[in-house]
């Protein structure tokens, strides 16, 4: 009877390692064309980066090596640390802002039934509107004298800072008009709000929670996935802020204006020196210098948001 | 965990064969049972009010793209003196027909390849259990944490020495590969799905391309549009690349054309702000369109999750 059923068990084995070996390749299959891509745009100009990092080159003559003199040179760049402390303290104000006032807004959605689907639109819309447009737009708006938002400031007593050229606002003005976009998140968070079942708020009111009590035990948990994908990706795109900058404050004829410095973000110094310059070796260096600081951030919100995430269905 | 396939059965549903499956669903859900109106009056107005927020923006920028030069600052909603010639100015400038024909081009290529490619690598890191799985798709989220930078220089002298800089290729051909984000996002999608919807589909006989095919795909069809939608507007907007890739002034995108028109007619040069408006209204009114379509297609999707296919 046991020899039975341990042949019986070496057999179920047999074919579930079989199964497994064909799932394997099949996996294989699906994730293979990621694979390629990988090695050819990813891993592949990684290690040249690097290389490129410890060069001098200008995409013309052919590189030689300069040792650490970019990464030295890095340090001693005023540009660098004042892009880098730019580009921190706008993430710092943005990323906030932005996931507050979107589950706000999707919170407030999603208790209109029928009616979010036309609000949601109109939030939306902005999203819609590409960077440069954007950027265009609210540089007449934030215009210091005559911009609509300090026309409006000033009909309730407020006067408005000079949003594009005070080094202090330039910063918080951006992450305005980076704000107006904000609908994207929005539809994420609403459509996460939507998957909670709803017979879980039921039963926590029955025992007697609060509002802010199924917010923080029922709702948090169960949009933290939709939380935690849009934390991290605000936070590494907006420590990469580049188009509306640009578009605002860099290009064509006005090669320096006076507010300049305070827009410099990081990923615009990097382009100027990368192929304004053609300091191809000194930008790679400054890539690295990047790609450290957004890993070491993002491994921290990582770290920090793993206790609180909660997926259905995961199998591990 | 709850055995129970919470993603599907929590959304009442009218009708569709994955919902007659449910029978935990009760009967009539069909309809919402919604809050009185007088319960939803606060939310409405504070809705109504971003609404305002919202919407001023861009209707200033089209008000604005209609006012003479002199206008454009004075902030009223109906322009004063109406100037259709701004229109004109900015068509005699530009090549915008050109520059709305490349970016229609370009965001459609960009858009299918990294929807189809996304959703099959997607896929196969959502539903199998292989070896190296869970390194590979730690490098997947490694790489959505790679700054664009860091690759820009090099990849930029791949496109150079096969001849393509100059050329709109590099905007798009990368998307071939899948994008880690939408790679993302798509798992994101998958590993809500129930599994016992696959497990009784390979019970019955189902291949592996069937389960993606057949199961995955259909149910994946609000994501997919957002994944398709998401990558026409990023594609739409991106200004980096066409500033890094084009020289040449008729194979602009819009975003790359638009900036070239801020920087001739902006700050540095002869504020005609009313003419920049008018191209940013032009720029703008494709991606509003497109929306139109869109978005009912999301609603929909939303809306029928895991009830339709």
């Amino acid at each position: 009877m046991a020899a039975v059923t341990t042949a019986a068990t070496r057999v179920r084995q047999k074919k579930r390692k079989g199964t497994r070996s064909r799932e394997a390749r099949a996996a294989y299959g699906f994730i293979g064309i990621w694979i390629v891509g990988f090695l050819v745009f990813t891993l592949g100009p990684m290690i040249a980066s690097l290389v490129l990092s410890f060069t001098d080159y200008n995409a013309i003559s052919s590189p030689h090596n300069v040792g650490w003199a970019n990464y030295r040179q890095m340090f001693s760049d005023p540009k660098v640390g004042k892009a880098l402390a730019n580009t921190l303290v706008y993430a710092v104000i943005y990323v906030p802002a932005a996931m507050v006032v979107a589950l706000a807004l999707a919170m407030v959605l999603n208790r209109v039934g029928r009616a979010s689907g036309f609000f949601r639109t109109v939030f939306y819309l902005p999203v819609m509107t590409p960077p440069v447009a954007a950027g265009a737009l609210f540089l007449l708006l934030l215009n210091g004298n005559q911009g609509l938002l300090n026309r409006t400031l000033h009909l309730v007593g407020i006067n408005g800072p000079n949003w594009t050229t005070d080094t202090a606002w330039v910063k918080p003005g951006l992450a305005l008009t980076m704000l107006w976009g904000v609908g994207g998140m929005v539809v994420i968070y609403l459509a996460a709000l939507r998957q909670v079942p709803k017979d879980l708020y039921e039963a926590a009111s029955l025992d007697g929670a609060g509002a802010w009590m199924r917010f923080r035990k029922i709702t948090l948990p169960m949009i933290s996935g939709a939380l935690f994908f849009t934390l991290i990706v605000q936070t590494i795109s907006a420590l990469q802020m580049f188009d509306q900058a640009y578009t605002m404050f860099f290009g064509g004829q006005q090669n320096s204006t006076y507010s300049n410095d305070a827009a410099l973000f990081y990923v615009i110094y990097l382009f100027q020196q990368g192929f304004g310059f053609l300091h191809m070796g000194y930008a790679s260096a400054l890539a690295w210098l990047l790609f450290i600081v957004i890993m070491i951030i993002t491994a921290i919100q990582v770290r920090v948001s793993r206790r609180f995430v909660y997926y259905e269905g995961e199998r591990d | 965990m709850a055995a129970s396939p919470a993603g599907l059965t929590a959304t009442p549903a009218a009708e569709g064969p994955a919902t007659r499956k449910a029978r935990t669903a009760p009967p009539g859900a069909g309809r919402r049972d919604r809050p009185p109106v007088w319960k939803r009056a606060p939310y409405l107005v504070v809705l109504g009010l971003a609404s305002v927020l919202f919407t001023y923006p861009f209707l200033w920028l089209i008000s604005a793209s209609f006012k003479p030069r002199t206008d454009v600052f004075d902030n009223a909603l109906i322009p004063h003196h109406w100037r259709f010639a701004n229109f004109a100015d900015v068509w005699h400038y530009g090549n915008m027909v050109n520059w709305l024909i490349n970016s229609a081009v370009v965001g459609v290529a960009a858009a299918t390849t990294v929807t189809i490619s996304s959703a099959v690598v997607a896929f196969g890191f959502a539903y199998f259990r292989f070896p190296g799985r869970n390194i590979l798709f730690g490098l997947v989220l490694a790489t959505m944490m790679l700054p664009q930078a860091v690759t820009m220089i090099p990849v930029y002298l791949i496109w150079n020495k096969v001849g393509l800089t100059g050329t709109q290729v590099p905007l798009w051909a990368q998307n071939i590969f899948g994008s880690a984000f939408y790679i993302f996002l798509l798992r994101q999608f998958f590993l809500s799905l129930p599994r016992e919807l696959f497990e009784a589909a390979r019970v019955d006989g189902c291949s592996f391309f069937g389960l993606f095919w057949r199961i995955a795909l259909p149910l994946a069809r609000p994501a997919l549009a957002i994944v398709f939608i998401f990558e026409i507007q990023a594609s739409w907007n991106d200004l980096l690349k066409p500033l890094i890739y084009l020289q040449n002034t008729s194979l602009f995108t819009m975003p790359r054309g638009l900036k070239s028109i801020i920087d001739t007619f902006g700050n540095g040069g002869e504020h005609h702000w009313e003419i920049i408006s008018a191209a940013s209204l032009i720029a703008t009114i494709p991606m509003i369109v497109i929306f139109a379509f869109a978005q009912r297609h999301i609603i929909e999707g939303i809306a029928t999750t895991g009830r339709k296919g």
